[in-house]
C-alpha cells in the first residue's frame, strides 16, 4: 500500500464569514504555503462586511457575546494540535486559549466596571455606560503569531466592535487557522475579518477609510509608517491604539486599556419627578 | 405692557488692567518673541485690555517651567496636598465668583445671568470635584497606582472660557500633571484672573502656566516636543489638524470638538418643557455651544403646535446688554463668528428654508444676531449639516422613532442628543441607538462635574468630567 | 398646546356629557415634567425688576389683591375694617390704587357689601362648604346662592378633590356646572387645591376640567392645607389658560392664593404672567393674588420707592 497523498489546504482571506480569495487573484509564498495577498479592495470589502455586522453584534446581549467568545475558546482548545503543527509552541496556544477565555468573561462586566451612576448635583438620574465604537481596523503583531493575534482581536470584539485584521505578514497561517476556529464557533459572519498580505498595502487603506471608527496599530513596527497611518486616521478622528513596543511581553495581564480605548462612553440624563 | 427697566450688573467689581503679560512659572512676564493683541467687549467693541501674544520662545519657557514643576514639585507631591491646593482654588473661585462672572460677560458677551448662574458655579464645582480625586486615584479604576503623564498642553475655546479652563486644569492637576494652557484669543481675561487666583492660592510656580495668543501660539504649544499630553476643545477642523500633528509622537490626545445635535420631540412629549428645552438647547450662550441642540427633529403630527409654542416663547427672549440681569441672549463673541453665522444663515435662505426671528431690536454697536429658526429644512441643507455655532435652529420633521434615529445619527458628529417623550421605554430605546456621547432625555444642556462629557465620531475622543475624565490625564 | 385644534372648538362643550370622553381628553393632555417646570419657574424668578418697572408692578399687584380673611374668628367689625382698607390701602397716599376684591366667608358678605357698595372693589366669597367641600351638593349650592344673594359678585368654590383623585371626573365637572349656574351673574373661581392634587399632571387636568365646566377663574388653593400657591403650580395653570383660550377662544383668569407674602414673591408671579401668557392677563380681571399680609409689604415697598427710605410696619394699618 502506498502512502496516502495528503490533501493540502488553500489559505484564503476571511471576510463576512466566508473564505474568499483576494479579488486581485494574487498570493504570496510564506510558511511554505501560498497565502492570499489582500488588496485595497479586499480591505474595502472587509470594512463593508464589518460594518454590516455591527448592528447585530453590538446589539447582542453582553451575555450572548461572552458565550460566543467562550465557545471560540473551546474550539481553539480543540484545535491545539493543528496550531502546534503550524509551529506555534504549545504554551503559546494554551496562553491564547486562556487569553480568549479571560476576555470572554469581560463581556458582561465591563459596563459595570467602566460605567455607572454619576451623582450629579440636581434631580436627575444620570448614568454612563460604555458602547462599542463600531468598526475597528487592527494591525496584528508580527509575532507571537497566535497569542498576539488573539490579544488584539478579543478585546476589540468582546465589547461589540467588529474588526478588520491585517494578519502577521510573515506568519499568516495562524491567522487563517484562527479564522477557521471562529467560523465554527457561532460568531456571526463579519464580526472578525482577516486579511493576509502586506501591511503596507492594506493598512493605509484601512487607516484612511472614512467608515472605520478606530485603528489599532499594535503590529506596525515601522515608526514612520505608524505615524503616516495615524495621520490618515486623523481625517475622521479615528480612535488610535499606538504600536506596541518591540519588546512587549504578551504573556502578562493585559489590563483593560485595549478594551476601553475602543469604547465610547454614553451618558444619559433624565429628570426625577412625579 | 410690563416693560422691565434696565437692571445692569455693576462693572466696578472688576479691576481691569490696561495690559496683561503671560503667566509663566508663577509670574506675569512680558513676551520675549511675541507681540500683543487686544481683547474687546463684543457687546460694545470697546477695547478691554492689551494682551501679550506668546511666541515660540515664550511657549518654550512655559513648557520648561511646567516640566520643572512636574519633576521637582507637583509630580512628587502627595495627592492629599495637591488636593488641598485644588480645594483652595475652588474656594477662591467661589469668593471671587461675582468678579469672574462680570469679567466673563464683558470679555465673552454672554449674559450675566448665565455666567453668574451656570458658568461660575460649575467652575467652582469642577475644582471641588477633582480636588477630591487627587488622593484617591488608586480607586479610580485605572490600577492601584496610576501615574500622571507629565506636562499637559491645553487649548480651549472662547464659548465658556473659564469653564473650559476648569474642565482642563482641574483633572490635570488632580492627576499630578502640570499644565500650559492657552485660552482663546478673544476671551483671555478670566484665564488671566485665574492665574492671579493661582498666585493667591500659593500654588507652586510652574504648575499652571497660561500663554495667551492665537492659532500660532496654540500650534507652537501643541507641537512642542516637551509636551506629553494634548487636550483640545474647539472645532473639528482644528482638532483634526492637532490629531495629525501629534501622530507618531508619544503625546496622549483628547479632543472635544464640534457637534450638530438632534433634539428630538415626540408627539407625547411634555410640550411646555420640551419648548423650554429647545430654547435652552439652541439659545443658551447664543448657541455658542458645541453640544447645542441645533437640529430640532419634531414628529410631524405635532410640528405645527410645537413651532407655534416655540415662536411664542422666542418672542419673550430678551436680546441685548450682557450685563443686564434680565438678558437672555447676549452678544456674538466676535466679528468673525458673526460673519460665519450670517453666511450659513444666508445659505439656509438661499437653499429654500423658511427663516423666522421674533421682532427684536439689536444694539447698534457690537456683534449681534437675532434668535432665528429655519423651518422646511431637510437633511440636504447646509444648515442641517454644518455646525453654525450661533443662535440658529434648523427644524426638520420625522414620522417614526426609527426615522428619528436615522436622521439624528446621519452626521459625522456625535456629541449630544435630546429626546422628549413621556414614554420611558421609548427613551431607553432611543438612547441605545443614538450615536452621541451625552443623551439628554426630557432635559437639555445639563452639565455636572461628575458626569462624563465628550463625543462619538468626529466630535472627538476622550471624556471630560467624572471618573472618566481622569483617564486622559493618567498614564493608562 | 393641547390635544385640541381649532376645528375641535365646537367639540369641547360636548366633553362633559360622558365620563369616557372627559377621561380620554384629560388624559390626552401633554404631561408636565416636574423638574423642567420647576426650573422654568425658578428661572423666571431670577428676573430683576427695578425702578419704574418695580413701581408699575407694585401698583398692578395691589390692584390684583383679593384681600382675604377666612377665619372662624372673623366678625362684622373685622371684615368692615378689611373692606375699608381694600378701598384705601394707604390712607396717607391717595395715588395708591384700591385692591381687586375682598374675600370672606358667606356669613360676612353682608357687612363687607355695606362698605364696598358703589366702589369698584369686588366682593368675593368662598362657598361650597369651603375649604373641604365635604358636604352634600344641595348644601354647597345653597351656600353659593346665599353668598350671591348677600351681595357677593365673585364666588370661590372648591372642587371635590376626592372625586378628582378617584377619577370621577364627571362628578367634579357636574358640580362645577351646577355651582356656576347657582352663581348667576357672579364670577366663579374654581379652587383646585393643588397642594392635594400632588402632581403637575393633575393640576393641568384639573385646570382643564374646571375651564371646560365653565369656571371664570382657576385658583390654586384654599390656604387651609400645608402646600398653597407655588410658582410652578401657577406656571402650569397659566399654560392651561393660555392653551384653553387658543383652543376655545374663551379667556379664563388665574388666582394663586396662600403663601404669597412679599413684594418680591408677587413680582415673580407678575413676571411669570408676563412671559407665559402675556399682557392680556396682566389685569385684575384676569389675575388675582389671594392674600392678606402681602398687601402691607406691597405698601411698604411702594413707600420706599416714592420716598427712598425703608418704611416699617408701624406706618401701615394692620387690618
Amino acid at each position: 500500500m502506498s502512502e496516502r497523498v495528503a490533501v493540502r489546504k488553500t489559505y484564503k482571506l476571511f471576510i463576512g464569514g466566508k473564505f474568499p480569495r483576494s479579488e486581485s487573484g494574487r498570493s504570496y509564498l510564506v510558511q511554505s504555503s501560498n497565502v492570499s495577498l489582500a488588496s485595497r479592495k479586499d480591505a474595502r470589502d472587509a470594512v463593508v462586511a464589518a460594518r454590516a455586522a455591527v448592528k447585530g453584534w453590538a446589539g447582542a446581549t453582553a451575555y450572548n457575546r461572552g458565550q460566543i467568545l467562550y465557545r471560540a475558546a473551546e474550539m481553539l482548545e480543540g484545535r491545539r494540535e493543528q496550531f502546534v503543527a503550524l509551529g506555534i509552541p504549545g504554551d503559546e496556544v494554551d496562553a491564547a486559549v486562556d487569553r480568549w477565555v479571560w476576555y470572554a468573561g469581560w463581556a458582561d462586566k465591563l459596563a459595570q466596571v467602566y460605567g455607572g451612576a454619576n451623582p450629579v448635583a440636581g434631580p436627575y438620574f444620570n448614568i454612563s455606560a460604555p458602547e462599542p465604537t463600531g468598526v475597528v481596523a487592527v494591525v496584528a503583531p508580527e509575532r507571537p503569531a497566535l497569542l498576539g493575534l488573539v490579544s488584539v482581536i478579543a478585546p476589540a470584539i468582546v465589547t461589540g466592535n467588529t474588526v478588520v485584521v491585517a494578519a502577521s505578514p510573515s506568519e499568516p497561517l495562524a491567522a487563517v487557522t484562527l479564522a477557521e476556529v471562529l467560523a465554527t464557533s457561532d460568531l456571526p459572519g463579519g464580526v472578525v475579518n482577516i486579511l493576509t498580505g502586506a501591511i503596507t498595502e492594506t493598512a493605509p487603506a484601512l487607516a484612511a477609510h472614512m467608515d472605520v471608527n478606530a485603528i489599532d496599530l499594535t503590529g506596525v513596527t515601522d515608526a514612520t509608517l505608524a505615524g503616516e497611518l495615524e495621520v490618515k486616521a486623523a481625517e475622521n478622528l479615528k480612535r488610535v491604539l499606538r504600536p506596541a513596543p518591540a519588546d512587549h511581553d504578551w504573556t502578562v495581564d493585559p489590563g483593560v486599556t485595549r478594551m476601553t480605548t475602543l469604547l465610547e462612553t454614553k451618558t444619559v440624563w433624565h429628570p426625577k419627578g412625579v | 405692557m410690563f416693560e422691565y427697566a434696565p437692571a445692569p450688573e455693576s462693572r466696578s467689581v472688576v479691576d481691569l488692567k490696561p495690559s496683561y503679560g503671560l503667566f509663566i512659572d508663577g509670574k506675569f512676564v512680558d513676551p520675549t518673541d511675541g507681540g500683543s493683541f487686544k481683547s474687546i467687549n463684543p457687546a460694545s467693541e470697546e477695547v478691554l485690555a492689551e494682551i501679550a501674544e506668546a511666541g515660540a520662545q515664550d511657549v518654550e519657557r512655559a513648557v520648561s517651567a511646567a516640566r520643572k514643576a512636574y519633576d521637582k514639585v507637583w509630580g512628587p507631591m502627595p495627592g492629599r496636598d495637591r488636593a488641598k491646593y485644588l480645594y483652595r482654588i475652588a474656594r477662591l473661585i467661589q469668593e471671587r465668583s461675582r468678579e469672574l462672572a462680570v469679567l466673563e460677560s464683558l470679555d465673552n458677551g454672554k449674559p450675566i445671568r448665565e455666567s453668574r448662574d451656570v458658568d461660575l458655579p460649575l467652575v467652582a464645582a469642577h475644582f471641588f470635584y477633582y480636588a477630591g480625586w487627587a488622593d484617591k486615584l488608586g480607586h479610580a479604576g485605572f490600577g492601584s497606582n496610576p501615574q500622571p503623564i507629565g506636562v499637559a498642553a491645553q487649548v480651549i475655546p472662547w464659548n465658556f472660557p473659564l469653564l473650559m479652563l476648569a474642565w482642563k486644569i482641574a483633572p490635570a492637576l488632580a492627576a499630578g500633571n502640570t499644565v500650559v494652557l492657552k485660552p482663546a484669543e478673544t476671551t483671555p481675561l478670566t484665564a488671566l484672573l485665574f492665574a492671579e487666583i493661582c498666585q493667591q492660592a500659593d500654588l507652586p510656580a510652574g504648575v499652571v502656566n497660561i500663554v495667551t495668543g492665537a492659532g500660532d501660539t496654540g500650534r507652537a504649544l501643541v507641537e512642542h516636543p516637551g509636551v506629553d499630553k494634548v487636550a483640545f476643545t474647539g472645532s473639528t477642523e482644528v482638532g483634526r489638524a492637532i490629531a495629525r500633528s501629534v501622530a507618531g509622537t508619544r503625546k496622549k490626545l483628547t479632543l472635544e470638538l464640534g457637534g450638530k445635535a438632534a433634539n428630538i420631540v415626540f408627539d407625547d412629549a411634555p410640550i411646555d418643557q420640551a419648548v423650554e428645552g429647545i430654547v435652552n438647547g439652541i439659545f443658551f450662550n447664543q448657541g455658542h455651544v458645541c453640544c447645542a441642540g441645533s437640529r430640532l427633529l419634531v414628529q410631524e403630527n405635532v410640528a405645527d403646535r410645537v413651532l407655534e409654542s416655540l415662536k411664542r416663547r422666542m418672542a419673550h427672549l430678551r436680546v441685548g446688554d450682557p450685563l443686564d440681569k434680565n438678558t437672555d441672549v447676549g452678544a456674538i463673541n466676535s466679528a468673525a463668528q458673526l460673519e460665519r453665522i450670517r453666511e450659513l444663515s444666508d445659505a439656509g435662505s438661499a437653499e429654500g428654508a423658511e427663516r423666522w426671528s421674533p421682532p427684536c431690536e439689536l444694539p447698534d454697536r457690537g456683534f449681534w444676531f437675532a434668535p432665528t429658526i429655519f423651518t422646511g429644512v431637510t437633511q440636504a441643507h447646509r444648515i442641517a449639516r454644518e455646525e453654525i455655532f450661533g443662535p440658529v435652529l434648523s427644524v426638520l420633521t420625522f414620522r417614526t422613532p426609527a426615522e428619528a434615529v436615522e436622521k439624528a445619527n446621519n452626521t459625522p458628529y456625535g456629541l449630544s442628543a435630546g429626546i422628549w417623550t413621556d414614554k420611558g421605554s421609548r427613551i431607553l430605546w432611543m438612547a441605545d441607538r443614538l450615536r452621541a456621547g451625552v443623551v439628554w432625555a426630557n432635559t437639555f444642556n445639563k452639565f455636572d462635574p461628575t458626569s462624563p462629557f465628550g463625543g462619538y465620531k468626529e466630535s472627538g475622543y476622550g471624556r471630560e468630567g467624572g471618573r472618566h475624565g481622569l483617564e486622559g490625564y493618567l498614564n493608562v | 398646546m393641547t390635544a385640541t385644534t381649532t376645528s375641535a372648538r365646537s367639540d369641547l362643550s360636548e366633553l362633559g356629557r360622558s365620563e369616557t370622553a372627559l377621561r380620554t381628553f384629560l388624559h390626552g393632555l401633554p404631561g408636565v415634567d416636574q423638574v423642567g417646570a420647576e426650573q422654568r419657574a425658578a428661572q423666571l424668578g431670577t428676573r430683576s425688576i427695578k425702578t419704574t418697572a418695580k413701581a408699575q408692578a407694585i401698583d398692578l399687584a395691589i390692584r390684583m389683591v383679593d384681600l382675604t380673611t377666612l377665619e372662624g374668628a372673623d366678625t362684622p367689625g373685622k371684615v368692615r375694617a378689611l373692606a375699608a382698607k381694600a378701598l384705601r390701602p394707604d390712607p396717607a397716599d391717595p395715588s395708591c390704587p384700591h385692591v381687586g376684591a375682598v374675600c370672606v366667608y358667606p356669613a360676612m358678605v353682608p357687612y363687607v357689601a355695606e362698605v364696598l357698595r358703589g366702589s369698584a372693589v369686588h366682593l368675593a366669597s368662598v362657598a361650597t362648604a369651603f375649604p373641604s367641600g365635604q358636604a352634600p351638593l344641595e348644601i354647597k349650592l345653597a351656600d353659593t346662592r346665599a353668598a350671591v344673594a348677600a351681595g357677593a359678585d365673585e364666588i370661590d368654590m372648591v372642587i371635590n378633590r376626592g372625586a378628582f383623585l378617584a377619577g370621577r371626573y364627571s362628578e367634579v365637572y357636574d358640580e362645577i356646572v351646577a355651582t356656576k349656574e347657582a352663581c348667576g351673574d357672579a364670577h366663579l373661581k374654581v379652587i383646585l387645591e393643588t397642594g392635594e392634587l400632588a402632581t403637575y399632571d393633575n393640576v393641568r387636568r384639573a385646570s382643564w376640567l374646571a375651564m371646560l365646566a365653565g369656571g371664570d377663574f382657576i385658583k390654586t388653593s384654599t390656604g387651609k392645607v400645608p402646600v398653597a400657591a407655588t410658582l410652578p403650580v401657577t406656571l402650569v395653570m397659566l399654560e392651561a389658560v393660555r392653551d384653553f383660550r387658543a383652543a376655545t377662544g374663551r379667556q379664563v383668569g388665574v388666582k394663586p392664593a396662600g403663601g404669597i407674602k412679599t413684594t418680591k414673591d408677587a413680582i415673580k408671579y407678575l413676571v411669570m404672567v408676563n412671559e407665559t401668557v402675556g399682557a392680556d392677563w396682566l389685569d385684575p380681571d384676569w389675575f388675582r393674588f389671594g392674600a392678606s399680609s402681602l398687601l402691607n409689604d406691597l405698601l411698604m415697598q411702594r413707600t420706599k420707592l416714592t420716598t427712598g427710605v425703608y418704611s416699617g410696619p408701624d406706618y401701615f394699618t394692620l387690618d
